[in-house]
């Protein structure tokens, strides 16, 4: 956008007024425009969280920024069949249902979760030994890849989608979606109305601060917490709006690696 | 149960007869008939709203509800209070940076193929989304809730310009379809029971079961039915963001329904309104704030979906991208000092629920899409009010400042102290004319309760008063005592005073030793 300047020559295009603006009201304060930059990293607690300033380590206190970071023992202390276990009773409190299964295991997992699901879709970069299984079983496939994209009908017409996952957070219950081949565009895991998903044992972390490290948030994200759900009415919780209203966890874990991190 | 039973204290001694309003300087947001104004002070308006007993169960029912969920996934997260201090420093560190990071937004977003729009005040922002949508050859666009595109009034724009804005979020579809107006931030239709919301349903959707019951499963599932196929053919869609990241450019919507999902990925041009306090400077930040938004917000450890997404990805989701950088007032609340952290809110909606004077009242009394404690500080901010005609001067007296919201604010937004900073100065603004009532009230009580023989006086006064009351509350007085009760009711005197009561069960001597 291009600055027209005013007959004072002072520029008048709403950028230029916005920006001065904004430089106005805080030229009179302390700062003034510019500011310390808060430090995820810094020893000691948060700026604010008393007398001592940004990056003064307090004797004793743990190091980050004042919560818990990907670095506490709270996150990494976490693991194994304990934090798979924190992820699957979160999710399940959501009313989306997980179910375990070896890496061998998978194809047939899959097969059960969908037996009379009609058509599915599965993004191009889906395990091929999963999506063979669904076609021997009897299964009408639909592939939605960059070079040929299903129409919005098609995947309206489908019954259910399979995606792998990028990562999930134990915690909160969440499962992390980063468009890799494996997960396919947005439009794929939203459309159809039952979702199976496929999360990596090794994949799950215990926190935010653990999952944000890991991602990549130039990739298009999508978190998905359960099933499509409003508190809209009385502001009670209700599963089952827009989005798949059924959502089948499968958590791939093999014995020499339970919740690998 | 009459609505008026309890005296509310309302807190502001009124003044002349609401007459419009003072026009606002250039950088303030909302005229005349504004999203952010009503038409009456908020005393008169939560008068009128205290009398609708369905209104007060429902929204009683509702921020229970939300109360006790909030306080129980809130009280699950071991370092709740280092999140609310670094979320706090982390937006006060964003208003101090705001021109870097703005301009590093935009860089970042037109780096990744998006559009950067900039819009002084709603007017502009409006015009600019119309054009928009003008230029795509649509007629209808798909909306996903998004409080900056209704303070600038944005539907009613795009009405009057030919296009149809279809709002898809369960609670602003009951909104939109009875044709009412939010009343909360989070949940614009908490004012509606499930009954209220069937009868809706049935008499303006079109295509509705006309056995729906009120059962909340199957009033999701009509709104699902109806908005499928909009969705599905929807070219269009505009939306809100609940925070912008600098450094990457970067855009999150947090939702539930997956009506945002949609909107976000199946058009082919998105169009994103967004105020210019949402910028933060970090990805990194988003991992203290996806903590505190959705616990705080709908008392749920997690919402059911967010949505991110950086410019335009090639073969996924809209290929045309346009952010719209709104101004509204946001600069004028900046340049206050004291008022400035309203803009850190993450729009969580926990203080509206943990508000008496909101419990009672609603939303709609406060004349702006901005309700409660947040709207209290943030609607005079963003639209100046000083003046005592404009019903927004009103506002910050909506409280009794007992500091709930401050408890239970995620970013740590200390609204008492905002709000005693604006009543100050509105009194300061007023200074100068005619003595102001509450002042002459106030040297008035000086005068009574310095001395013994008037105060008892006034004992005699105020048991006359008594025959007025009507519930136990007096709504009006005579003059002068009507300047006080035009905004506020009166407790009906006691039967009997304290001193009368002690005299009479401890005996003279005792009421004579307590002169
Ligand atoms: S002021 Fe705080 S509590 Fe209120 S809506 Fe904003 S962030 Fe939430």
């Amino acid at each position: 956008m291009t600055a027209q300047a005013s007959p004072d020559g002072v520029p008048d295009d709403a950028r230029s007024v916005v920006l001065a603006r904004v430089r106005a009201a805080l030229a009179g304060s302390t700062g003034g425009g510019t500011g310390p930059s808060f430090d995820h990293a810094a020893p000691g607690a948060p700026p604010d969280a008393g007398p001592f300033a940004a990056g003064d380590a307090l004797p004793g206190a743990p190091a980050g920024p004042g919560y818990l970071t990907a670095d506490d023992e709270w996150e990494t202390g976490t693991t194994g069949e304990a934090l798979l276990a924190l992820l699957t009773d979160r999710v399940v409190d959501y009313r989306a249902t997980v179910t375990r299964a070896r890496t061998a295991e998978v194809p047939a997992q899959l097969v059960r979760l969908l037996a009379g699901a009609g058509r599915v879709v599965v993004p191009a970069g889906l395990d091929p030994d999963w999506v063979d299984a669904l076609r021997s079983a009897g299964t009408t496939v639909l592939v939605d890849g960059p070079d040929a994209p299903l129409t919005l009908a098609d995947l309206d017409s489908a019954g259910a989608v399979v995606t792998g996952s990028r990562l999930a957070v134990a915690e909160t219950g969440t499962i992390v979606l980063d468009g890799s081949p494996d997960q396919g565009r947005r439009a794929v895991s939203l459309v159809p109305d039952h979702h199976v998903c496929v999360v990596r044992g090794a994949d799950v972390v215990r926190g935010l601060p653990a999952a944000m490290a890991r991602l990549d948030v130039t990739r298009p994200l999508t978190w998905i917490s359960g099933p499509s759900a409003t508190s809209d009415i009385e502001l009670s919780r209700v599963e089952g709006v827009h989005g798949p209203r059924r959502l089948e966890v499968v958590l791939v874990v093999d014995d020499d690696a339970p919740g690998q991190r | 149960m009459s609505a008026l039973r309890r005296p509310v204290a309302l807190g502001m001694p009124g003044r002349r007869a609401d007459v419009g309003h003072a026009p606002g300087g250039p950088a303030l947001a909302g005229g005349a008939s504004s999203p952010l104004r009503g038409e009456e002070t908020f005393p008169r308006a939560a008068k009128r709203e205290l009398a609708k007993p369905q209104l007060r169960a429902n929204l009683a029912h509702a921020t229970s509800t939300i109360r006790a969920k909030r306080a129980a996934v809130v009280g699950e997260v071991p370092d709740w209070e280092a999140l609310r201090d670094a979320g706090a420093a982390m937006k006060a560190e964003a208003m101090q940076r705001l021109p870097e990071l703005l301009e590093e937004l935009e860089r970042a977003v037109t780096a990744r193929g998006g559009v950067v729009h900039w819009a002084r005040d709603a007017d502009e922002a409006n015009a600019i989304v119309a054009d928009l949508v003008r230029a795509t050859g649509a007629r209808e666009v798909v909306k996903v809730k998004s409080m900056a595109t209704q303070e600038i009034g944005l539907n009613e724009y795009l009405d009057e310009a030919g296009i149809e804005a279809l709002e898809t979020d369960l609670a602003e579809l009951i909104v939109q379809l009875a044709g009412d107006t939010p009343s909360h931030i989070l949940v614009p239709a908490i004012h509606r029971s499930r009954t209220e919301i069937r009868e809706i349903f049935l008499e303006h959707m079109a295509g509705v079961d006309p056995e729906l019951t009120d059962e909340p499963r199957l009033l999701a599932m009509a709104a699902r039915a109806y908005l499928r196929e909009r969705f599905l053919r929807a070219e269009v869609a505009v939306s809100g963001a609940n925070f912008a990241i600098a450094e990457t450019g970067t855009l999150a919507v947090v939702e539930s329904e997956g009506n945002g999902r949609m909107c976000l990925t199946l058009p082919r041009t998105l169009i994103t309104v967004m105020g210019i306090e949402k910028v933060l400077p970090r990805a990194q930040d988003l991992e203290v704030y996806l903590q505190l938004l959705p616990r705080s917000s709908t008392g749920e450890r997690m919402n059911p979906y967010t949505s991110m997404w950086t410019g335009v990805t090639p073969g996924d989701g809209p290929q045309e991208f346009h952010l719209v950088l709104l101004d509204n007032g946001r600069t004028a609340a900046l340049a206050d000092e004291v008022g400035r952290a309203a803009l850190h809110c993450i729009r969580c909606s926990a203080c509206l629920n943990v508000c008496p004077v909101y419990e009672r009242t609603g939303g709609h009394a406060y004349g702006s899409v901005y309700p409660g404690p947040i709207g209290a500080i943030l609607t005079p901010l963003l639209t100046g009010a000083v003046d005592h005609d404009d019903p927004n001067s009103s506002l910050p007296y909506a409280s009794t400042l007992c500091g709930a919201c401050y408890d239970v604010c995620p970013v740590k937004i200390d609204i008492p102290s905002i709000l005693v900073h604006l009543r100050t100065r509105g009194v300061d603004a007023g200074r100068g004319g005619v003595p102001a009532p509450e002042a002459v009230a106030m040297k008035a009580a000086g005068v009574v309760m310095g001395s013994p023989t008037a105060f008892r006086a006034a004992e005699a006064a105020s048991r006359a008063v008594r025959v007025l009351a009507r519930d136990g509350a007096v709504s009006r007085l005579p003059w002068p005592g009507s300047l006080w009760t035009a905004s506020r009711d009166l407790p009906a005197p006691p039967k009997e005073p304290f001193r009368a009561w002690w005299a009479r069960e401890r005996g003279a001597s005792a009421a004579e030793g307590g002169k």
